[in-house]
């Protein structure tokens, strides 16, 4: 097991990394002309916290067997995984600028074989918790010591499939799989709890025999303790319900609902541009 | 006259022609490739016995994962075995899988070129009193139409079997489609075989309509061929396994002979083998054609030969739409 320790300069690290992601995406997002914005916005402490510091991956050989693998299951926040990516050196940083473009490595909603780092195909909901299971049962029956990390979408927990995943993953107790669920409310026609109720979230899983650990989605120590946490748990699969405000950095995007798949105006990109900016110092001092 | 070269079953007009389900074909070839083959798993939405999983399971416990009645899980867990090394082989009913969880198979399976086996059991009417419900007519269209999809159509138990352990020697997703009913054994251990590859079951020195088949029903198109080769109407019958890819070569061979072509299947004609012979043909060489299969309807509860003879899909109807063709 590998436990990973935070410093403050760590940690001060990886919230710059975050900020950078998050620019980078917006930036991808506008030249791009669609694409979601708020999911991946409210992501990027947690993907920074990942690719800088929990992950063991090597993004020079990006197909190497021993790899922890990330499945993303809400492909549509994939703005953030490419920014992350590319930040991580899985591939040059002007690449973002193709994104959703003909051609281009970075589809529209992540196609594995396409671009490097990405693991499954994604995009349709409620399918990648399964996937992420066929992973981490071929590393159980090749004995392998890899995690497989699934990250989640808090409105895609209305599809049948992932409970359907949910029991199976219990049912195996697989322990080499930690899943991630962005609970940021909102979904495409509203917020969740009047599109269709999820709450109580954490005791569903509780109740499909899951350890639940909830933390907040912007705290990046908070997120390092679950993840360790739920790799000394060998008993039950673990679920971290991570807390997050959609389009986190951009004042007049968070918790807006509307958010989730509009694309900006040219002053409203010109303005989340400018926030971003002088994001740093904010993220940090809500931490504290 | 049958093919001599292909060592088909010599008591195969028979009336005490041996019969068995090709599902058992896809239980043995199953259990073989568990010994050839260590990164093939199986995978079953608690319909073991039934889809003939069985044997594997217990011969392989460690290697077999029960899935419950979880349609969409078991195509989507199988997606990521198969992008990690292992060759899943996934059952169930085929309107339940490849039916209820297509959009999985399309995305997690064929877009994501994950290496699963989808084995769909219970196709076509002869599924018998269980009703439309579980009688899929639909399966092999909607399997076709996916791009890194292959699919397969056993025309008896050996073929079935042949085609299993084929298929675990080719990477991709591919579709298998068995079913419930014993059927006429038509070829034997000796008969050649090559996936993907057509074989003129039924010949003649200067047939005048070729008929192509998939699946066991092509027995009758056998029976039919052996009357009309009475009455002197020379055909040809051709067994095509392969539904996807089709066989270009031998089909266009098949039907620049003839005046026309005959297709039968036990699956709706709209989007089945028909449709696929039909548009290659439409392409390179139109011919008259005439479709044996479901004409737009559901089944019913039934005896197999009841439903099949009440559906159409009978030696007479073969006979007559040669004919028509002549």
């Amino acid at each position: 097991m590998n436990i990973c320790t935070l410093h403050e300069e760590k940690l001060k690290f990886l919230e710059e990394k975050a900020a950078a992601i998050r620019y980078d995406l917006i930036e991808a997002v506008i030249n791009a002309g669609s694409g979601h914005i708020a999911g991946p916005l409210g992501m990027a402490d947690i993907f920074s916290a990942l690719y800088f510091h929990i992950l063991n991956h090597n993004p020079k050989r990006p197909n190497w067997a021993d790899r922890d693998r990330v499945v993303l299951s809400n492909g549509h926040i994939c703005p953030v995984l490419y920014a992350t990516l590319a930040h991580a050196g899985y591939f040059p940083i002007k690449e973002l600028e193709t994104l959703r473009k003909l051609g281009s490595r970075l589809q529209g909603h992540p196609h594995r074989g396409s671009c490097p780092g990405v693991e499954t195909t994604s995009g349709p909901l409620g399918s990648g918790l399964s996937q992420a299971a066929g992973l981490a049962l071929a590393a159980r029956l090749n004995q392998e010591t890899h995690y497989t990390y699934c990250l989640l979408s808090d409105g895609e927990h209305e599809e049948g499939n992932l409970w359907e995943a949910a029991m199976f993953i219990a049912k195996n107790k697989l322990n080499n799989l930690i899943a991630i669920v962005d609970r940021n409310n909102i979904q495409i026609d509203g917020m969740t709890e009047t599109v269709m109720p999820l709450e109580p979230l954490g005791k569903k899983y509780e109740a499909f025999n899951w350890q639940v650990l909830e933390i907040d989605g912007h705290n990046i120590k908070q997120f390092v303790d679950a993840v360790n946490i739920a790799k000394a748990t060998y008993e039950k699969p673990t679920v971290i319900i991570a807390h997050t405000i959609p389009g986190k950095g951009v004042d007049f995007m968070e918790y807006d609902y509307h958010w989730h798949s509009k694309t900006f105006s040219k002053d409203e990109a010109k303005l989340a541009l400018s926030e971003l900016r002088t994001l740093k110092g904010r993220i940090q001092s809500e931490h504290q | 006259m049958l093919n001599p070269k292909l060592k088909l079953n010599p008591k195969l007009f028979d009336k005490k022609v041996e019969q068995l389900p090709t599902r058992n074909g896809y239980g043995e070839g199953l259990l073989e490739l568990g010994d050839t083959h260590e990164d093939v798993v199986a995978l079953c939405a608690d319909l073991t016995e039934s889809t003939r999983t069985e044997a594997f399971v217990k011969k392989f416990p460690n290697r077999f994962f029960e899935m419950g009645v979880a349609e969409q899980n078991l195509a989507t867990v199988a997606a990521g075995l198969g992008i990690s090394g292992k060759i899943p082989f996934i059952t169930s009913y085929a309107t339940f899988s490849p039916g209820r969880n297509w959009e999985q198979i399309r995305t997690t399976i064929c877009y994501n070129n994950s290496n699963v086996k989808v084995v769909g059991c219970h196709t076509g009417l002869s599924v018998g009193p269980d009703g439309a419900t579980h009688q899929a007519l639909e399966d092999i269209a909607l399997m076709r139409v996916l791009p890194n999809m292959k699919v397969f159509v056993p025309c008896d138990m050996l073929e079935a079997k042949k085609i299993t352990k084929a298929i675990a020697d080719v990477y991709g997703p591919c579709y298998l489609r068995l079913t419930r009913e014993k059927t006429p054994v038509i070829t034997t251990e000796k008969s050649p075989f090559t996936l993907g590859k057509g074989d003129i079951f039924w010949q003649s020195k200067n047939p005048k309509v070729a008929i192509f088949a998939a699946g066991p029903v092509i027995y009758e198109a056998l029976l039919a061929a052996r009357d009309l080769e009475k009455e002197k109407i020379e055909v040809e019958v051709i067994c095509l396994h392969s539904v996807k890819p089709l066989d270009h070569h031998l089909i266009l061979d098949s039907a620049k002979k003839v005046k026309g072509v005959v297709v039968v299947e036990e699956h709706q004609v709209a989007g089945g083998l028909g449709s696929a012979i039909a548009e290659l043909l439409a392409q390179s060489l139109p011919k008259p054609m005439k479709f044996i299969g479901i004409e737009d309807s559901f089944g019913e509860s039934g005896t197999p030969e009841e439903l099949l003879l009440k559906y159409g899909i009978s030696g007479e109807r073969i006979k007559a739409a040669v004919k028509k063709l002549l």
